[in-house]
């Protein structure tokens, strides 16, 4: 007998195998969608398990980007000759070297921003509430400043990530390939979470957000917990953001890279909408934005901005904890949350 | 063999011009239940903040075991077994009473590895009993934040009980209590004390409480250690009345 939840993890893995054959011409979108999953589970793990409202998670999606593409042409060629003059018709890759310098690149995307995580985390991660937010939203932009300024990636131009080798298939197969990949990225980020909430780490996060002042009273280390928290987040999103790179073909420092405005914000939107502090509200609401969001940008053109501006203050205001906030006031039963009337006006004895 | 758990010795705590703590000095011996008096504003908690690490001192020393504490951050000073409650109740109230529980049990090891370990099972067990111990097993799946301040209160007990700390500081633990309770509450902290071995120093507005409970009571007024000494002592002293009643 196969209980729901099971059933539910089935049904996700078939339709994510499925997916490219049966919406062949949503391929794209649907691994943008993946894409877009990670990065609300991951702000989730600050802004919603731990409450620190981190705008600065863009920072690591950027780095990720620059990271994989760098490592993927710079490991073979030149990468200041590649970035100066459209290198790409130059230096070709060969499958080979194309699938070798991607996974390279792309398990560095993960640990470099990882690394940055941990370093800027412990400056930065005393600050509380308010001054947290700003100083990451700082950060977030400071980086798309930087990197616009580096002449080795490009700078302001940008720079183009290696196109797909020739000879061993068409851009039906390339996007199959990233597809898949998207898909692998966001299962083992769900099941990553899942797994790490379930230990001491979900619980003090959660303690964190409640009491900080309380954890450490008690003497939780409660950097240990935060700093891990953001390099769990980077990790994810740093190669959440090399894909990304690799699938769009071109990374601008602002409009892609360290895109505050658009994936910056997203990742807030979409898991507030869900619900955050829920393992599951982050998926739902990103699925449901980016449904929505591409809704917009297909029927209402030109007010593609002013329906989501909509659409968050529907959300504001009717689900002010998410989909899932709300399902659990609802629902409390199918959340394991019933509490027993007698329970609650019980009177507290000591004897 | 040491004698006292905790030396506090000639400290110093200034919030700009304010003197919170001025050459406060005091011992508190190892199994012993003492009281911290003083009217409002005295700088009784300023006091619990300096010893637990929440702020630097100007100057003075505070050893706990016969180990410097006073310039260690809070956490390292909790691991070494001192704990305190707050007098406006702190528990992380979207978790449910056992969750609070288990999370305030002290984690086996502490390294950045342990940070993704385990909660023991075990502690499921401990946690309801401590529960019980302070009258709330009834309320274990609520969440903490629904519970009223008293009950909050007691759960914050529970909370530091399930540390196993060697001393516990107490900020005010029969305020907002059902005076039905109290000397329920009186009971549990002596058998905290006696059953246990937890040495206790207490802040306290009751006078029946701390003086049922304490065996050496210290008074702080403006900031300064006026008296100190055993309960019927302290009830007699001169500058202690005068400072809780104003003097003419």
């Amino acid at each position: 007998m196969i209980n729901q939840k099971t059933f539910l993890y089935l049904a996700i893995l078939a339709f994510g195998i499925l997916a490219p054959f049966i919406f062949p011409s949503y391929k794209l979108q649907i691994s943008i969608m993946w894409i877009l999953v990670v990065l609300s589970l991951t702000w989730d793990v600050q802004g919603g398990q731990m409450g620190y409202n981190t705008f600065g998670n863009i920072m690591f999606f950027g780095l990720g980007m620059y990271v994989c593409s760098s490592f993927h042409i710079g490991i073979f060629f030149p990468l200041a000759e590649w970035t100066a003059s459209g290198g790409e018709k130059t230096f070709i890759h060969t499958p080979s070297q194309f699938f070798q310098g991607f996974f390279i690149g792309l398990i560095l995307a993960g640990i470099i921003p990882a690394l940055v995580a941990a370093i800027i985390g412990y400056g930065i991660l005393g600050l509380r509430g308010h001054y947290f937010a700003i100083c990451t939203l700082g950060l977030g932009i400071a980086a798309g400043e930087l990197a616009g300024g580096i002449e080795l990636v490009g700078a302001g131009q940008g720079m183009t990530s290696p196109p797909w080798p020739k000879g061993i298939g068409d851009t039906e197969l390339r996007s199959e390939f990233f597809y898949y990949i998207c898909f692998l990225l966001m299962s083992s980020t769900f099941l990553f979470l899942r797994w790490a909430y379930s230990k001491r780490f979900g619980l003090v996060l959660n303690a964190i957000r409640d009491n900080e002042d309380k954890a450490e009273a008690m003497g939780i280390n409660t950097m240990q917990y935060k700093i891990m928290g953001w390099v769990v987040s980077a990790f994810f999103v740093g190669i959440a953001g090399g894909l990304m790179g690799n699938m769009i073909g071109y990374i601008e420092p602002v409009e892609t890279a360290f895109a505050g405005r658009t994936f910056g914000v997203f990742m807030v939107l979409m898991a507030i909408l869900g619900g955050k502090g829920t393992l599951w509200g982050p998926v739902i609401g990103a699925i449901a934005f980016h449904v929505f969001k591409e809704g917009f940008w297909t029927f209402f053109l030109g007010w593609q901005y002013v329906a989501l501006g909509a659409l968050i203050v529907i959300v504001v205001i009717f689900f002010p904890e998410g989909i899932m906030g709300w399902l659990r006031e609802k629902y409390p039963k199918r959340f394991g949350e019933l509490v027993d009337e007698k329970d609650r006006k019980a009177q507290v004895e000591l004897k | 063999m040491i004698n006292s758990i905790l030396e506090v010795n000639q400290v110093y705590k200034y919030f700009g011009g304010v003197k919170a703590n001025e050459n406060i000095s005091m011992t508190v011996d190892k199994g012993s239940i003492v009281g911290l008096i003083g009217p409002n504003g005295s700088g009784k908690t300023t006091l619990f903040n300096s010893i637990v690490g929440t702020h630097p001192i100007e100057q003075g020393s505070i050893k706990f075991n016969d180990k410097e504490v006073s310039k260690l951050p809070v956490p390292a000073i909790a691991k070494l077994g001192l704990l305190r409650t707050f007098q406006q109740t702190r528990i992380y109230g979207k978790l449910n009473c056992i969750d609070n529980m288990r999370i305030s049990a002290k984690s086996s090891q502490d390294n950045f590895l342990s940070v993704f370990s385990k909660i023991p099972t075990e502690l499921n067990e401990k946690a309801e009993q401590l529960l019980n111990f302070v009258g709330l097993y009834q309320k274990r799946k609520l969440r903490a934040g629904d519970l009223s301040f008293g009950q909050q209160k007691l759960l914050e007990l529970a909370m530091a009980l399930m540390n196993e700390p060697k001393m516990l500081l107490l900020d005010e633990p029969s305020a907002g209590i059902n005076p039905t309770l109290i000397n329920g509450i009186i009971d549990r902290l002596i058998k905290v004390n006696h059953e246990f071995g937890i040495t206790l120093l207490v802040i306290e507005h009751n006078m029946r409480v701390i003086m049922s409970l304490a065996q050496h009571i210290f008074c702080l007024a403006h900031g300064q250690l006026i008296a100190n000494g055993k309960p019927e002592e302290i009830k007699n002293d001169q500058r202690v009345i005068d400072a809780y009643l104003g003097v003419q």
